[in-house]
């Protein structure tokens, strides 16, 4: 036990042992310019720069924003792929008669059709919710008819012995059974979704974090264009960090 | 009038484009209240015969009646081969399953979970996941699952199969005790000659494939059995060894059909 804790504790010390060197690195050699700082300020006028931005307030409109966005898109897309997906999972003429729509869809990046997005949408808050909902919608739906699929049939065995209503096998077995595979899905999905919003909001946005880094960097104002990098570094660690806890409350079972 | 009526039933399996027969005109009557084991090699569908009882398999030729007294009682209910006990639910949980697809009142859900919680001694582990449980535990829960839910007859294929010997004998135990005090019509496969012995009213043996029915020997020895009484008496040890070459005629009979 007492070996355990110690391998344990060895093992977070490892981890950010990483990130740390590399920071302390990137300012040793920033700071003696063999790195050139207009392009790779220190880390600490980072840090400067992110305080002073936030004192300023408009920071926090642009992480509003962005954070309204990711929300809404995910959302728009997550619902109607556990749908759809546990549709496919349970009925084989449904995955038949869906998976070809997938199949055209899936390989065309997201960008690649904001200029339709846009076309029928607008330039709005609206488009780049559903540019988002898109890009989350395939992992979701694919893990989730994945889910389904998994499930070990003996567990439709023991449904049908027990008289099983349809209502009853897919909320106590269909749902509850494919959610671990669902779990992952949305997880590669909300990593999916802010790449895709910065990448939209550099393209076609007058607010929000991807607009903070593309303004800067045309501006040559490079420490602010890394303090949005860092936010997005940020928000992506804290939500991988959110669904995980999810996943625990979620899955008391596994 | 039987309790279970097996007339001239069959089953073929479609396998790498070629008919397979699984079964072969098997009539089985099996009387209320009677333990029968079905034993035979396996491979040779005593599981098959248990799914068609199920409803879970149709059968190809043949008819099965099941006699439905107590309309207020499901038909039946199976303890599967792998634990069939389902990972997301509670001991507590699994145990009530059956009772609520059928949407029993609550206090009846509540009574009968309780009982068979106690009976199989996992009151404590009620709140337990099954990943927290051993393979014995939660061959009990898939039990007490199956009596729980108060069906007219009870179908279990090999439950004890994958359980060590100490286990094996306390489930034994248990299994009797309970069955016992519900009286009801089990129907019980095994490949395990001394597990058949201990418990049944009637054994079935069963030919390699295509399955047949080829003995049908009653037990008589009183109960309550114990293992050391089923290995001291006389009897039961020449059944013993008129199984043991059937089976073993059968078993080799196989291998000489395949090479
Ligand atoms: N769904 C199925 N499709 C094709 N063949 C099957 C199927 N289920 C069982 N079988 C075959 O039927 C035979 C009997 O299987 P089973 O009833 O499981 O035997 P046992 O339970 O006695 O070991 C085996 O040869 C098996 O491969
Ligand atoms: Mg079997």
């Amino acid at each position: 036990m007492r070996k355990l804790i110690k391998w344990f504790k060895h093992q977070q010390i490892l981890t950010i042992s990483a990130p740390i060197v590399l920071l302390i690195a990137w300012e040793f050699f920033s700071r003696m310019e063999i790195l050139d700082p207009r392009f790779f300020p220190p880390p600490t006028l980072i840090l400067q720069t992110l305080i002073d931005m936030g004192a300023g307030g408009e920071l926090f409109h642009h992480i509003g924003v962005s954070l309204l966005r990711i929300f809404c898109g995910f959302l728009l897309g997550v619902i109607p792929a556990i749908c759809i997906g546990l549709f496919m999972g349970m009925y084989k003429w449904f995955k038949t008669f869906f998976s070809p729509i997938i199949m055209i869809f899936m390989p065309i990046p997201t960008l690649a059709m904001l200029p339709i997005i846009l076309i029928l949408f607008g330039i709005g808050e609206f488009s780049k919710m559903v540019t988002i909902a898109i890009s989350v919608f395939f992992p979701v739906a694919i893990n989730t008819a994945a889910g389904v699929a998994n499930i070990d049939p003996i567990y439709t065995d023991v449904a049908k012995n027990f008289q099983a209503s349809s209502k009853d096998f897919f909320l106590k077995i269909a749902l509850p059974g494919s959610l671990p595979v669902m779990l992952e899905g949305i997880q590669m999905g909300q990593a999916i979704a802010l790449l895709t919003i910065v990448a939209a909001e550099m393209i076609g946005a007058n607010s929000g974090i991807g607009y903070v880094i593309w303004m800067n960097y045309k501006a040559f104002l490079l420490p602010e264009m890394y303090v949005g990098l860092l936010l997005i570094s940020f928000f992506g660690y804290f939500f991988s960090l959110l669904l995980r806890g999810l996943e625990r409350k979620l899955l008391p079972w596994k | 009038m039987f309790k279970i009526q097996i007339r001239q039933l069959e089953k073929q399996f479609v396998k790498q484009h070629q008919y397979v027969d699984v079964l072969e005109n098997i009539s089985i009557d099996i009387k209320k209240g009677e333990f029968v084991c079905l034993l035979g090699p396996s491979g040779c569908g005593k599981t098959t015969l248990l799914r068609i009882l199920a409803g879970l398999e149709k059968p190809s030729l043949g008819d099965i009646s099941i006699q439905h007294e107590n309309k207020q009682n499901p038909l039946q209910s199976m303890v599967f081969q792998e634990s069939g006990v389902i990972p997301w639910m509670t001991v507590e949980e699994n145990v009530s399953f059956g009772l609520k697809m059928r949407h029993m009142p609550t206090d009846y859900i509540h009574e009968q979970t309780n009982h068979y919680l106690e009976k199989v001694g996992l009151r404590r582990f009620r709140k337990l996941y099954p990943k927290e449980l051993s393979g014995g535990m939660k061959q009990r829960v898939s039990i007490a699952r199956a009596f729980a839910n108060n069906p007219e007859i009870l179908l279990m294929d090999e439950p004890f199969a994958a359980l060590d010997e100490q286990n094996k004998f306390i489930l034994q135990e248990e299994l009797l005790s309970i069955w016992q005090e519900t009286e009801k019509t089990v129907l019980f496969i095994t490949h395990s000659i001394d597990e058949a012995l201990l418990l049944s009213d009637r054994i079935l043996l069963m030919s390699a494939q295509p399955g047949k029915i080829i003995e049908d020997l009653p037990i008589q020895m009183q109960r309550p059995r114990s293992i050391e009484q089923v290995r001291a008496s006389e009897d039961m040890t020449n059944t013993f060894l008129n199984i043991w070459e059937h089976l073993h005629r059968e078993v080799k009979h196989a291998r000489s059909a395949n090479h």
